[in-house]
């Protein structure tokens, strides 16, 4: 049994700068592969509902009717099965951990209406047809 | 006659890892009975795997535990692969098993922290979750998440870890290797923690085995028997034997322990060296019917993981049985005439994990 077992760690310790990071005055690093929080691209997305069928704490509300997608990223596990099932690939796992709030607030994205589709151009209204080519009046 | 007294214990206490409670019956110094009391966290996961596909409970089955949750996923996985017919690839057994180890080396070293300042050396303890901080670096690096990494699906693995990042993890864990015989020689060699160790909550190896006690736990009564020895994932292909120790009390615990983080590091490099390339997935068909049972080494002891499934999306049933929830009631008997000093030491020597025993 000895005494000093621990003597050298905090000799070192003494001297040394502390091991604790200054968060947040300095920013956090995250990894290349951290799951942070999602991100939708609504330009890309189609409305179909499967990121919120997938989503095991139902975070993902979506909205056909009124072309809206939102996220509660307070509710939100950063499992990424929204992301592998996207048929479309417009949901993103992003780095940065959602950012501490007074309030669990929600993100809500709308879709915008489309751009309205050029239509053929009206047949005119004339009382009578053309006369046929060909036919000599007389 | 002295009298007797009762003192509440948890759920809420400095030392506690987790919320239990224990009703201490004092005669001054001396605990002459323990009640317990347990579901201050139960969620009711189980009862959640008939409401959610069950290509998605694996999520919830890996949040059961923050510390045991890579095993948690795997395990379940394991059961309903089993259930399917699907064969892993061999590559997804070597990453799962890689990051069992890692999971088990991350595990004991936030118990020794937790052990050292329950007898009050929290220099020990922060120099322990220091050492800690390392292997979570690798876990975010590999998985994406520092304790829930969900990496699992029925069919394999969600990320691969190519070979330069497996090297560069068994570099570091060469320099862990380094730190880690300094930190661990404070707990075996320093007189002051061997006074709080050595003799403390001594079980027999008769009464482990009627108790039916679990992990290194059982290991320190002198009873060799590791669940890794089944041969699951890739540990058939591994070297290894059970880590065992005659004297049975919580320094016994402790050697135990310290000597499986050693272990650990080099079943990481037998199975980093062993790895054989290929894919690490294979895609699932159809639902699961019938049932299965897989046993697992989680870092407290052996886990059980019951699955049944009837045909469609939900299962039927997930019953797990963990480790601790075999040592609660030795735990109970140990502490019964101890000094009221030794009780964090003997909740700690369990390695409790309170949130495994009530999903």
């Amino acid at each position: 049994m000895s005494l000093f077992t621990f003597a050298k760690t905090e000799f070192h310790n003494l001297f040394s700068r502390p091991v604790t990071e200054q968060y947040p005055q300095k920013p956090k690093q995250f990894k290349e592969r951290t799951r942070g929080h999602i991100e939708n691209n609504i330009d890309l997305c189609i409305l179909c509902g499967m990121c919120a069928r997938k989503c095991p704490s139902n975070a993902i509300t979506v909205n056909r009717a009124e072309r809206t997608w939102e996220i509660r990223p307070f509710s939100c596990v950063q499992c990424g099965s929204c992301v592998e099932n996207c048929p479309k690939k417009c949901l993103s796992m992003c780095q940065s951990y959602t950012r501490p709030g007074p309030e669990q607030t929600a993100r809500l994205l709308r879709k915008p209406q489309p751009a309205a589709k050029p239509q053929p151009a009206a047949k005119p209204k004339f009382s009578a047809a053309p006369a046929p080519v060909g036919k000599s009046a007389s | 006659m002295s009298t007797r007294s009762v003192v509440p214990f948890g759920p809420h206490h400095p030392v506690l890892p987790e919320p239990i409670h224990l009703d201490l019956v004092l005669e001054d110094e001396k605990v002459v009975d323990v009640i317990p009391s347990i579901g201050f966290i139960h969620r009711g996961l189980e009862k959640l795997v008939e409401k959610r596909d069950f290509r998605d409970f694996v999520y919830v089955a890996e949040r059961m535990c923050g510390i045991c949750s890579f095993m948690h996923g795997m395990s379940y996985c394991e059961a309903v692969e089993h259930i399917m017919g699907v064969e892993l690839p061999p590559r997804a057994k070597y990453l799962r098993t890689i990051w069992c180890e890692l999971s088990r080396l991350h595990s004991h070293l936030l118990w020794l922290g937790l052990l050292a300042d329950a007898f009050g050396f929290e220099s020990l303890f922060m120099q322990c979750w220091r050492l800690r901080e390392k292997i979570l670096d690798m876990f975010e690096a590999s998985t994406g998440g520092r304790l829930i990494f969900s990496v699992n699906k029925i069919g394999g693995q969600r990320r691969d870890m190519d070979n330069a990042m497996l090297h560069g993890f068994v570099e570091k864990l060469g320099g862990l290797e380094e730190d880690l015989k300094g930190i661990t020689s404070t707990f075996l060699a320093n007189s002051a923690v061997n006074s709080r160790l050595k003799g403390v909550g001594y079980m027999t190896k008769k009464m482990a085995q009627e108790y039916g006690v679990a992990g290194p736990f059982m290991r320190a009564s002198g009873i060799a028997r590791d669940t890794r020895k089944l041969g699951y994932d890739a540990y058939g292909d591994l070297n290894f034997e059970p880590i065992t120790s005659t004297e049975g009390d919580c320094y016994a615990r402790t050697q135990v322990r310290v000597r499986e983080l050693f272990q650990s590091i080099d079943l990481i490099r037998q199975a980093v060296a062993k790895i054989p390339e290929g894919p690490v997935a294979v895609p699932i068909r159809g639902f699961p019917k019938g049932e299965y049972m897989v046993r697992v080494e989680q870092p407290r002891g052996e886990a059980i993981y019951y699955v049944k499934a009837n045909g469609t999306k939900f299962l039927d049933r997930f019953r797990v049985r963990t480790p601790t929830f075999a040592n609660v009631p030795a735990m109970i008997e140990l502490m019964k005439g101890c000094r009221l000093s030794e009780i964090p030491m003997l909740i700690l020597t369990i390695d409790p994990c309170v949130s495994c025993i009530e999903r």
